[in-house]
């Protein structure tokens, strides 16, 4: 194989020799042999400048992968090697991706700290050769450069990108728990100043080109265009590689200088962190923040800093070898391995496992104006989504418009919209109070009150209304589905669609299928739900309806169960509290509904009405604890019991419960796979990303642990913490994994 | 007469005009009568020469231009500086008055294009008119449709006389570049209305209390789309890269154009245009904006939008200009009557829009293919094409674009390509980018341009294209008055 290899250099050298006079070669045609044609790189010559086009076979992306990794070198020493070629153009020919980073499963694939410090460096030594290569090299970036492909764009002495919405650039290592191992710690902050780089490497977050500009990220901008002789991608493509040729010309006879003029403000912070007093100020401001905000569950950022701090403060050197050794550490964390975890599953929900709908919706209607039903409106309205959102009222329907037109300027705001595009947009709703166009709806979302009696009501008159094909979802967090399509005329067209407040924010989308649900019907809210930028888990209502997502009002993690319940409505939650009780009886025992019920007689409904646990007020950010309720918790305080009492218990309490309810749902086949499980509970409920899910948090934490927990907790409060049969046989059998 | 009316009879084409023949010479101007014989050699001429049939419609009432004159077209900035834009309308409507010697109380309405307004005289149809000496009894009004309402104020004079509303028209256009309205900002706006509201000095005080000092930033025209934020330099650029129209393309065509012009301008075929005595300066008499240079030359210019590696540059695109233009379009039968000698038909015509964003200034290519179907001709019958240019940029990414079976049928749904309209026929006498292109005027000087054409160089049908803002366009065929 090696040998092949060889030879096929060497062919390759000789029908470069004999082409050359023509000033432009494609390498692809020369190594006809299958066992010679590189799978991933090809690059051509145009002039003396040599193209080096990434397109990864089968994928709609582009991953450092080992093969990329060998054949890009490769090319590069082929590159560097040539006396006709005095500059080069990196550039990939899929529409929407320049490189999406390191292939994720090559380093889940290493077993030992060593394997994955080793890969870090050896991508360390790639982009380093990058970095001094004597021949200018200019990254022509189109679509996504993320995380190793932006270490890769950065070594490169020129960037040129597409002023495109998929164009972004960032590091988002942080995000699956590690950082950026390929010299990016190094690099960056050298680019644009350590302030910018700590905020991109601790974010993780997405950069539009046209910022990337402004920050000195990329150097020139080129406008995606519009149709021409070739679609509009392929041609942008084209003239990017076009405009990145005369720059690569340009700086090869040093026409064109890759300084960039730094504006004051930059010029400022550069001159300050050169300050070594001014950089520990900084380092420990920046600590600070990431302590409290991470509350140490997430390690990645603390060695983020870290790896920075070593590169400037001891050079360079010793930078890229703490770079490397923290990046093996830190992939083999659980953490690491838990985001990892939820990114699969990520990739996994965005896809419809129902296959295309038959027919495809187009128009939406949407009743009640409330919270969720505007919000479920400003989703598909900026989707192309025709929509209509009805109330019964006035007042409510102002309101929900109001929100929508807010949501949208917000983004206009934030220049993520035009004014212009916000008015296309909007005029795709039409609010109104009757069910006029009705029978036009693809798809009828109801978002009214949490009451059976009125969701039966509503249903039968939109029944009446809508055309055959129409789907009939439901919005409902407490009450079956089943239960609402009992007075359908066709129950094969009803599904619970259950949005996540806020709905413009939260990812998740949770379908709820009944018995009867048609598999069309199925697909069709699936894809709506993509529409609508969606991470979607279907769920399965048994006959005996347990709900995965009820669970909301009892765990509310990440935001704490009293804002939950102010932001939901406390009237709701009482509802829902009440609903849940009677079906569930002792499994969702142990709150205490007099509460609620007490804070709705005072008028205590949460942020609809500036008061619940806390104190709303239009503007200001700060949330107060709302006094009054101290009488009604004074009232209603029960003894806490010492024994399962400390904060360690009281957390594993939460976390214990909801993994096992978790796993009943996953062993009464409410739920599909452990993936769509971690994904609803880590973007639904907010259970703690870093434990990437309950499913994988009994994986890594180790099922018999869990167990002892909550028989520990069962004695103590009685039967809602029994451990469920799977869990116990997981317990029982330490092989057993839900992720294998 | 028999005599003369007699060979026309045998051909079944020509029958009609035959008929109007045999009628003109008893109602026009006295130097026809006197010459029978050489008149009749030009009936022969005429005939020989255009043996296609004629685009009159039943009981639709013919319409046709009896002429059209313009201000000689300026470089903004210079002559026409200090002038404001009904001056310069004004200067048009009485060069066509003199022109046609047309008796003020026939004109029915008058319709004039104009783009960016000038506030003080938004209908500055109305202002130019009564300064030009029109009856105050004849109405007017101000149309826009960005560098396409000057065609606009034709096809409404069309409308009107074919459904016969009017029977005679004055339709022009007018743009004063060299001054626009900039106005404060929306902020000082708001506080100075206030301040007018209010009653108090209390409320006065509080009122002023709330200036801060960049509510002094003005507010320019905007030069960019609304709907996309964009210039049209900077969209004329992407179009240029989409279909990979190069520079030294976009160079060769600029210099044709100018270098046209020039010929024309030399030649003294540019008889639209009326001199024009500027007050306290000195008499124009013709275009200043014709400056034929060398590709080397041109070759130097930096990119004016998208920099530094666009390809539209000022050489090679329609620069900033002041100028008007007017026209007198009658219903065919009152022109006769009056005894005029009519230069055109205006036939069909078509407005379109697309996308303003990536195709903003593909008009001609969709508006093409459409009129000409619509008047039953095809790209051959065409024997003037007078195309707007905006930029070489755009001309030629039109051109790109008719010629692309992929485009006509991704884009236009159509099965085969539009076709490309030969160079030897195209803009002869030069263009917009040579010219000059005052927003406003421009179509009206597109109309002239196609009928002097066609009297001089002996065709029948011109095609009249232009592209607009807002991702507009229009087309509009021109049929030669039989001479």
């Amino acid at each position: 194989m090696v040998a092949c290899r060889a030879i096929g250099i060497l062919s390759r050298f000789s029908a470069f020799r004999i082409l050359r006079s023509r000033g432009y070669i494609c390498r692809n045609f020369t190594g006809s042999s299958a066992l010679l044609t590189r799978t991933h790189i090809n690059y051509g010559v145009k002039g003396d400048v040599a193209v080096v086009r990434i397109n990864s076979p089968n994928s709609k992306v582009n991953t450092l992968s080992k093969e990329l990794h060998s054949e890009f070198s490769e090319v590069m020493n082929e590159i560097w090697a040539s006396d006709q070629i005095r500059s080069a153009v990196l550039i990939s020919s899929k529409p929407g991706c320049f490189i999406a980073g390191a292939d994720i499963n090559m380093l889940a694939a290493c077993k030992t700290l060593q394997e994955v410090t080793q890969l870090s460096q050896e991508a360390q030594r790639i982009v380093e050769k990058l970095e001094k290569s004597t021949k200018p090299i200019v990254a022509a970036i189109n679509g996504s450069c993320l995380g190793g492909g932006l270490e890769v764009a950065i070594s490169c002495q020129y960037r040129i990108a597409t002023k495109d919405r998929k164009t972004v650039l960032g590091t988002p290592e942080v995000l699956l728990g590690a950082l950026p191992g390929a010299g990016g710690t190094q690099r960056l902050p050298k680019m644009v100043g350590v302030p910018a780089a700590l905020d991109m490497m601790l974010t993780g977050r997405s950069i539009r080109a046209d910022r990337a500009k402004k920050m000195g990220l990329v150097d020139q901008l080129v406008e995606p265009l519009g149709p021409g002789l070739k679609p509009p991608e392929e041609r942008t493509i084209e003239y990017l590689e076009e405009v990145a040729i005369t720059f690569a010309k340009g700086l090869a006879d040093k026409k064109i200088s890759p300084k960039r003029d730094k504006g004051l403000v930059e010029k400022l912070t550069a001159y300050a962190m050169t300050i070594p007093f001014v950089r520990q100020q900084v380092y420990k401001k920046v600590e600070e923040k990431v302590r409290k905000q991470t509350k140490g569950l997430y390690p990645a950022p603390l060695k983020i800093i870290d790896v920075v701090k070593t590169g400037i403060e001891q050079g360079s050197d010793a930078g890229y070898l703490c770079e490397s050794q923290k990046f093996g550490e830190l992939v083999m964390t659980k953490e690491s391995k838990a985001l990892m975890g939820l990114y699969h599953g990520q990739v996994l929900c965005k896809k419809n496992k129902f296959g295309a709908p038959q027919k495809d919706v187009k128009h939406l209607a949407i009743l009640g104006a409330g919270l969720m039903g505007a919000g479920i409106a400003q989703v598909s309205v900026d989707k192309g989504l025709k929509t209509i959102l009805k109330d019964a009222t006035l007042t409510a329907l102002d309101r929900g418009q109001q929100q929508v037109f807010k949501g949208l300027n917000d983004k206009v705001k934030k220049k993520a919209l035009t004014s212009f595009e916000r008015d296309s947009i909007f005029s795709n709703l039409t609010g109104q109070l009757d069910y006029q166009g009705f029978e036009k709806a693809d798809m009828v979302i109801e978002a009214v009150f949490e009451d059976l009696s009125l969701k039966h009501r509503v249903l039968k008159e939109v029944e009446a209304v809508i055309p055959d094909h129409c789907i009939f979802a439901s919005n409902t967090s407490a009450l079956p589905i089943s239960e609402i399509a009992a007075v359908s005329k066709r129950p094969e067209k009803v599904i619970g669609m259950h949005y996540f407040s806020p709905v413009d924010k939260m990812q998740l989308l949770e379908i709820i299928t009944t018995e009867k649900t048609s598999k069309d019907t199925s697909a069709s809210a699936v894809a709506v739900g993509l529409k609508q930028g969606k991470v979607i888990i279907v769920v399965k209502e048994g006959v005996d309806p347990k709900k995965l997502d009820s669970l909301t009002t009892s765990f509310g993690f990440p935001v704490g169960a009293a804002t939950l319940v102010d932001e939901v409505g406390v009237d709701v939650a009482k509802h829902v509290a009440e609903d849940l009780g009677k079906v569930f009886g002792e499994r969702f025992g142990g709150g205490n509904p007099e509460l609620l019920t007490q804070m709705v007689s005072k008028g205590f409904l949460g942020r609809k009405s500036g008061k619940g646990f806390y104190i709303y007020q239009e503007g200001v950010k700060r949330k107060d604890l709302n006094s009054d309720m101290d009488s009604i918790l004074a009232s209603l305080k029960l003894p806490p019991k010492s024994e399962v009492s400390s904060d360690e218990d009281i957390q594993f309490r939460l976390v214990t419960r909801f993994v096992n309810e978790a796993v009943m749902c996953l062993q009464e086949g409410i739920l599909a796979t452990p993936a769509e499980g971690d994904i609803g509970a880590v973007f639904g409920l907010g259970f703690p990303p870093c434990l990437g899910g309950p499913f994988r948090f009994v994986d890594l934490y180790g099922a018999q642990k869990i167990v002892d927990r909550l028989k520990k907790y069962e004695a103590a409060y009685g039967k809602q913490f029994t451990p469920c049969q799977l869990l116990a046989d997981h317990a029982n059998s330490p092989n057993k994994k839900f992720y294998q | 007469m028999t005599i003369l009316t007699y060979p026309f009879k045998n051909l079944p084409t020509a029958s009609k005009w035959a008929l109007r023949f045999s009628i003109r010479p008893l109602s026009c101007s006295s130097q026809l009568r006197a010459a029978p014989v050489f008149v009749f050699k030009l009936y022969l001429k005429a005939v020989q020469t255009k043996t296609k049939k004629t685009l009159a419609k039943p009981n639709i009432r013919n319409v046709v231009v009896v002429d059209g004159v313009r201000t000689p077209f300026l470089l903004s900035g210079t002559s026409y500086k200090d002038l404001m834009p009904h001056d310069l309308a004004r200067a048009a409507l009485t060069g066509l008055l003199h022109r046609t010697s047309v008796p003020k109380e026939v004109v029915d309405y008058i319709i004039f294009g104009t783009v960016i307004q000038e506030v003080k005289t938004s209908n500055v149809a109305r202002e130019a008119a009564l300064g030009a000496g029109f009856s105050d009894k004849t109405p007017a009004h101000t149309v826009t449709m960005a560098c396409i309402s000057a065609n606009q104020a034709m096809t409404t004079g069309v409308g009107l006389i074919a459904s016969g509303q009017c029977d005679v028209i004055v339709a022009g256009g007018v743009e004063l570049m060299s001054d626009v309205p900039i106005r404060h900002s929306r902020k000082m706006r708001k506080l100075m209305l206030d301040l007018n509201k209010a009653k108090s000095m209390g409320q006065r005080l509080s009122l002023i209390s709330k200036f801060r000092f960049n509510f002094l930033a003005p507010e320019l025209p905007a030069v960019s789309e609304f709907s996309t934020s964009e210039t049209m330099g900077h969209s004329a650029d992407r179009l240029a890269a989409a279909f990979a129209v190069s520079r030294l393309e976009q160079d060769e065509y600029a210099l044709r154009s100018h270098s046209l012009a020039k010929k024309a301008q030399d030649e003294g075929l540019l008889s639209d245009v009326v001199p024009f005595k500027v007050p306290g300066k000195d008499t124009v008499t013709k275009d200043n904006g014709i400056r034929p240079s060398s590709l080397e030359q041109m070759a130097k210019l930096k990119p004016a939008f998208i920099k530094p590696y666009g390809t539209v540059t000022a050489a090679n695109s329609s620069f900033l200009t002041d100028g008007a233009s007017a026209m007198l379009i009658m219903a065919e039968e009152k022109a006769l009557a009056m005894g005029y000698k009519p230069k055109a038909y205006l036939r069909d015509f078509m407005y379109v829009s697309q996308d303003p964003k990536d195709q903003l200034l593909l008009g001609p290519t969709y508006a093409t293919p459409k009129v000409l179907e619509k008047a039953g001709l095809t790209m051959n019958d065409i024997d003037a094409f007078e195309f707007h240019e905006a930029f070489s940029g755009q001309i030629l990414a039109n051109f790109k674009a008719m010629d692309s079976d992929w485009f006509a049928e991704n884009y236009m749904g159509r099965k085969t390509k539009v076709g490309l309209p030969p160079l030897e026929k195209f803009n002869n006498w030069g263009g917009s980018l040579s010219l000059g292109h005052p927003f406003g005027a421009t179509g009206c000087r597109l109309v002239m341009a196609a009928a002097n054409r066609l009297r001089k160089e002996g065709g029948q049908y011109g095609l009249v294209a232009a592209c607009a803002a807002g991702g507009q366009g229009h087309a509009m065929i021109v049929e030669a008055y039989p001479k």
